[in-house]
């Protein structure tokens, strides 16, 4: 019985578009982990959410001009981010609701143009919702590459980017080039959506940004154990979920961001207990 | 410190500096100089620009009129506690080490440098007495080690001035002056330390320089010079009585307010100081 149960839950990995897609979901759900945590401790969860729907716009007009979609909608999100902090500059509206106007005006005329002239040579509901057959291995290749750029920025400007995310002012002050840092961020974060697009879908990043570092937070408070605990639950979140996408024959979008969220549960019962525990020592100590 | 900008041994010098946000001025023609060693507070009510005064200091607010030098000096500056996330996941440790940035082609320094950079974290811990907390959360201080803490991470940025942003709020008096004692001791060790604070008294008790300030520099010297009941009125907008003890003035509350509560005259002291 197990043994066919072990067979049964191997056999996808026969086919080559599910070892990629296992591949890329995995190391896609590491980095969101990766670079969600500065996202959530700055409170920048909107911003996340809003750009990968930004970027679909943009995901849309490279298909129907026949450009490099990573190129296009790379652009277009940089497009969406600039006009944002046009808004919020010259204008009394704050940045969220900004963000809120442009994202989504973006993402409806992406919605539009898909409807009227088509996804020419790209799926569309990959880029909406994630899908394992979408995956190539090119895209593989370049989720490494973003991956690996992203990990050594982290470790190079590792007491920057904590300085800038703890507090930004006093980095200033301390002679951190904060507008520079988070240009860096908004960088490593608009590759990251980008190339984890296929994999989970723009309407489901924001959640794989988010979720891993939120359940780190609870397990820790140390800042380099929570960006290692929401790798490493952002890359389970991948591979399970990209297993149980096949076997449920669900999107495999929704599926990773529901194993997230079991994991949130799972972790905020965990601290709950552990905090309780801790209450009750403190009163035996007394 | 001095308010005239003659002086040329000095770290920084405000000249005629006036900064504003939304073209409204916070602070208005300030001229101020910080030499080495130098151990200033700056006092005024709420809304007065000393925050922003310790911003153009810096360099992170610049001049709408007026200029700020600065001689290649580094700042460490101290937050306001207030204004701290302090659910932020950072241990003591991290947050000394943060101010330590590498330049980036040494961002892998090598095994020696990484042990004496510890070594020099547990130096400045212990010389500020938080050593032993070196692991915690930063949420798990007292307000006093909190301050501590801070202090210990603009000290890690081999800081020439410190700026520090009401460092006495919200502290009981023993801390405010172990704070202020360990600020005093810095200074002496060739560091300018720059404070804002509402502690009027604890200044007077601790602190060599004064500067009063409301949008404008109204008087700056000594304790005994500046904190005059008729500067304290012209930067506060409320009457002060100023008292002396032991060399000192003390300032107290002389808010007409005081008779209608208790339908009684304040404290019946002699003020020896002149209103001037």
């Amino acid at each position: 019985m197990l043994a066919i149960t072990i067979d049964e839950l191997l056999r996808p990995y026969e086919f080559e578009f599910f070892r990629n897609g296992v591949i890329v979901a995995t190391v896609a759900g590491a980095l969101c982990g990766l670079i969600g945590c500065y996202v959530v401790l700055r409170s920048m969860s909107y911003i996340g959410h809003g750009l990968s729907h930004s970027i679909f716009g943009g995901f849309a007009f490279a298909s129907l001009i026949g450009i490099n979609v990573f190129i296009g909608a790379g652009a277009w999100g940089l497009a969406t981010a600039l006009l944002i902090a046009s808004i919020t500059r010259r204008r009394p509206i704050g940045s969220d609701a900004a963000i809120g106007v442009v994202t989504t005006a973006s993402f409806a005329l992406g919605l539009a143009m898909v409807q009227v002239w088509g996804s020419a040579g790209t799926d569309a509901d990959a880029a909406l919702f994630g899908s394992i057959l979408g995956v190539s291995t090119a895209d593989v290749y370049l989720i490494l590459a973003v991956t690996i750029a992203t990990v050594a920025t982290i470790i190079i400007s590792y007491r920057r980017m904590l300085f800038v995310t703890f507090d930004p002012e006093v980095a200033e002050v301390s002679g951190v080039r904060v507008s520079v840092t988070d240009a860096v961020l908004m960088l490593l974060l608009a590759a990251s959506i980008l190339v984890t697009m296929n994999v989970l879908g723009v309407t489901l990043i924001a959640a794989a940004l988010v979720v891993p570092a939120v359940v780190a937070r609870l397990l820790t408070s140390s800042f380099t154990s929570m960006l290692v605990i929401a790798t490493v639950v952002g890359a389970i979140t991948g591979v399970v979920g990209m297993n149980l996408s096949y076997h449920l024959d669900i999107a495999s979008g929704p599926v990773i961001v529901l194993v997230g969220a079991a994991l949130f549960i799972a972790a905020f019962i965990l601290s709950g207990v552990r905090g309780r525990a801790g209450l009750k020592g403190l009163a035996h100590a007394h | 410190m001095s308010t005239d900008t003659a002086v040329t041994t000095d770290l920084v010098r405000l000249s005629g500096v006036t900064c504003a946000y939304d073209a409204t001025p916070v602070i208005e023609d300030v001229d101020l100089t910080i030499e080495a060693g130098d151990f200033i507070g700056v006092v005024g009510p709420s809304g007065s620009g000393k925050s922003t005064l310790l911003r153009a200091i810096s360099g992170s607010i610049d001049p709408v009129r007026g200029s700020v030098e600065r001689k290649g000096v580094r700042f460490g500056f101290v937050p306001q506690l207030e204004t701290v996330n302090w659910d932020f996941p950072v241990t003591v440790s991290q947050c000394v080490l943060m101010a330590r940035t590498r330049p980036l082609r040494k961002f892998w320094p090598s095994r020696g440098e990484r042990v004496a950079e510890r070594e020099r974290l547990h130096d400045v811990l212990d010389r500020l007495g938080i050593g032993e907390f070196a692991d915690r959360h930063i949420r798990a201080l007292s307000g006093g080690q909190q301050q501590r803490m801070f202090l210990a991470r603009a000290l890690m940025t081999d800081a020439d001035v410190l700026l520090l942003d009401e460092p006495t709020s919200g502290l009981d008096v023993k801390t405010r002056h172990e704070v202020l004692h360990l600020l005093d001791e810095l200074r002496r060790s060739g560091l300018a330390v720059i404070i804002t604070t509402h502690d009027l008294n604890g200044i007077a008790a601790h602190l060599p320089n004064v500067v009063c300030l409301n949008k404008r520099v109204v008087a700056a010297g000594t304790p005994a010079q500046v904190l005059t009941s008729v500067n304290l009125e012209a930067t506060y907008g409320s009457p002060m009585e100023v008292l002396q003890h032991a060399g000192m003035p003390v300032v107290v509350d002389a808010a007409p307010e005081f008779h209608l509560l208790t339908g009684t005259d304040p404290a019946p002291v002699e003020p020896t100081a002149s209103r001037n």
